[in-house]
């Protein structure tokens, strides 16, 4: 599958050149001049490619410039097209005018690293994740950025989107909610309850998770990793271990592989559980929300006693897995998923009889197709609006490619999609779990990795609960981590919600933005 | 209507101590705990829940707290939505400089007396964040604090066992 690769080759002919040498050729790196960068979005539009994300880099160590990257997708092909940016000069071509995500991400590398986007339709250059009172020129993603300096407060004013007519009043809400969830602002404005307008500002638990990376080896780099987005650690870390692979081209024996997908799969279905308890819980059903929970919990103690995490935090390593399942592992979680899967079952048929349940669920918080599409959503909430998007299918890795999930995508676009498939989800992981468990190969747990050669670069992408996580990891002078590019589902869904609850009352917007789930700390890093 | 009724009579109550060493150990706690609520708390210990930049793991085990089978109600802990109503502050963290000015805010409109409990490593002493541009490091940095739980994340029973070890010393 090159035909995005042909496409821009093709387009470009000689002014593009194929980055050979310094990334493993599983995903190639094509740079274009900086001026025709903008170009690269329509090719990619037309044919048919979505963003998948967009970041910057700075080379300086390394006797260069920065640099920005652009993250294609289309079917199973996954294209990095990247451009140089001059350091006296830290400007370049937005890609936003056809695709919609690059909004956000261009922010971000604004606010982060200070190269801004240009063209006449990036009209919205309002910081993003740095805060209104950060110093201007702050911009930590630099190599001349000390991690471990102290940023004076500046004054400052965020510039919300208003809405103005006889009747129209706002709800700001945040950044500390009602509930235990994480932090974020939310500003409506209103019309008696029809919600007119949404939007969100996010940053609030931004923690310099990239910068991190940057003091780390590579080795506690998948510690970090791990706590991205505490809900994901098994995700997350894992995206990043296998990038850690690509970077020098390591394989991890069999065995570990097989557990890796099992927690994977496992950390799933404990999001999973939680969250249809949760939606429901905000359809005033306790019932479901206490039902649900006990279940989650039984797959975190499950976790603790095979794995010795509830949460599974910190068994991906480098290489392969921390821990082994015991030689009795098989059949306690066998054991465990009959009685999980009765349970289950017997309350989903309670769930899905429930009229009154039914009614505050359908068509609630719609996300049309053509929006989940056009804003390059990932994940259940992709599928959930008719989208067939599900990496394990299109990037799969050693043992998605023998054992593929069966993919559940409906087309109501509601509340109701995005609790379903993921109870159809629930029932795939564990069909995988017991496929897996099946053929549980025996050997090594881990492998030893080479050293990391200077000035590399490689990206993965695995599908965790919320949806494709991307890893784009980069050495280097002394093979150290030069940069740690991340893009949680949460990024490109976020924008999503914004768009789902346009003409739903503000009562019902506590059900879809749980419906959506997002994470903020993987948002915000 | 019925299905359900028949649902909750089938999972019966699953607060009561399991066959494993935790689940003794919960009973033991729990039965202190709501001892030390009664007494020095009027049967009902409000907490506010503020996450100062943590990862969410801390949250997941403090929701966690409230499932059937921690069921932290049944010792008279409630969460609230508003910090005037509470009398302890669960604080998760490594706090971000983006959440400072909230965090101090949320604490100033607590009213007095009031406890602040750090929970996570991270809450603790920054963990693997530590202290940045862009992060505070531990909770004590940024307000006074009385009690901390480490753990990455604590456990809904670290959690229980960490407020009662704060209240129980704790002269109101
Ligand atoms: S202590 Fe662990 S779980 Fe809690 S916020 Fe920190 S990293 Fe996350």
């Amino acid at each position: 599958m090159n035909s995005l690769r042909n496409t821009i080759m093709t387009h470009f002919g000689t002014t593009a050149s194929l980055c050979l040498g310094t990334c493993p050729s599983s995903v190639p790196q094509i740079l274009v001049p900086r001026e025709q960068f903008e170009d690269v979005g329509w090719v990619m539009k037309k044919a048919s490619a979505r963003l998948a994300a967009e970041w910057g880099v700075d080379e300086t160590l390394l006797g260069r410039q920065y640099a920005v990257l652009a993250c294609f997708a289309q079917d199973a092909e996954y294209l990095l097209v990247r451009c140089d940016v001059p350091l006296d000069d830290p400007a370049f071509p937005s890609l936003s005018k056809k695709h919609p995500p690059a909004f956000r991400f261009e922010r971000q590398i604004l606010s982060l690293l200070g190269l801004t986007p240009t063209g006449h339709v990036h009209s919205d250059l309002r910081p993003w994740i740095k805060h209104e009172d950060w110093p201007p020129d702050a911009w930590p993603l630099r190599k001349s950025f000390a991690a471990g300096q102290q940023m004076s407060r500046v004054e400052g004013e965020y510039k919300w989107v208003r809405a103005e007519g006889e009747g129209v009043y706002e709800i700001p809400v945040g950044p500390v909610h009602a509930g235990i969830i994480e932090p974020g602002h939310f500003r409506f404005q209103a019309m008696g309850e029809d919600i007119l307008n949404l939007e969100e500002r996010l940053g609030y638990t931004h923690k310099g998770i990239e910068k991190r990376f940057e003091q780390l080896s590579w080795k506690d780099g998948a510690r970090l990793a791990g706590r991205v987005s505490g809900d994901s650690t098994v995700a997350h870390a894992l995206t990043y271990c296998r990038a850690v692979e690509a970077l020098v081209e390591g394989n991890v024996p069999p065995r570990a592989a097989w557990l890796r997908a099992i927690m994977l799969e496992r950390e799933r279905i404990a999001n999973h559980l939680g969250d249809i308890g949760a939606i429901a819980n905000d359809a005033a059903f306790a019932f479901f929300f206490y039902q649900f929970m006990l279940l989650k919990e039984h797959v975190l103690r499950g976790n603790k006693r095979l794995f010795g995490h509830r949460y599974l935090m910190d068994r991906i390593v480098p290489g392969g897995v921390a821990v082994d399942l015991s030689a009795d592992g098989p059949s306690l979680i066998e054991e465990e998923i009959i009685s999980l899967l009765a349970e289950f079952e017997r309350i989903v048929k309670i769930y899905d009889l429930n009229a009154s349940l039914d009614d505050r669920l359908r068509g609630t918080g719609i996300l049309p197709a053509e929006t989940a599409r056009e804003l390059g959503t990932v994940g259940f909430v992709a599928r959930a609006s008719g989208q067939p998007l599900d990496c394990r299918l299109q990037a799969p890795f050693s043992p998605y490619d023998r054992f593929p999930p069966r993919m559940t995508v409906l087309n109501s676009c509601d509340v109701h999609a995005r609790a379903w498939v993921r109870i159809e989800e629930i029932r795939d992981s564990i069909r995988l779990i017991r496929e897996l468990l099946a053929t549980l190969p025996t050997g090594e747990t881990s492998a030893p990795l080479k050293d990391v050669p200077p000035d590399q670069s490689a990206f993965a992408v695995v599908e965790g609960w919320r949806g494709e996580i991307v890893y784009w990891l980069h050495s280097g002078p002394e093979g150290e981590i030069n940069r740690c590019a991340i893009r949680d589902p949460s990024s490109v869904n976020w924008l999503a919600l914004e768009q789902a609850i346009h003409g739903n009352i503000v009562p019902d917007f506590p059900l879809c933005n749980k419906s959506f789930n997002q994470s903020y700390s993987g948002h915000d890093l | 209507m019925l299905r359900i009724l028949h649902q909750i009579f089938r999972t019966g109550v699953v607060t009561e101590p399991l066959p494993e060493q935790v689940e003794a150990e919960l009973a033991h706690v729990g039965g202190r705990l709501e001892e030390a609520i009664r007494r020095r708390f009027h049967r009902s210990l409000v907490i506010r829940e503020v996450d100062a930049g943590s990862c969410n793991g801390c949250e997941l085990e403090i929701i966690a707290m409230n499932n059937p089978i921690y069921n932290c109600e049944r010792y008279g802990i409630q969460f609230t939505a508003s910090p005037r109503f509470a009398d302890l502050l669960l604080v998760t963290g490594p706090v971000s400089i983006n959440m400072e000015i909230a965090l101090k805010r949320t604490y100033d409109a607590t009213p007095t007396p009031k406890l602040v409990v750090a929970v996570g490593d991270c809450g603790c002493h920054g963990g693997i964040f530590g202290e940045s541009y862009a992060s505070l490091g531990s909770v004590s940095n940024v307000i006074p604090v009385d009690a901390s739980i480490p753990g990455c994340p604590p456990t809904p029973f670290d959690l229980l066992n960490g407020i009662l070890r704060l209240i129980d010393g704790h002269q109101p």
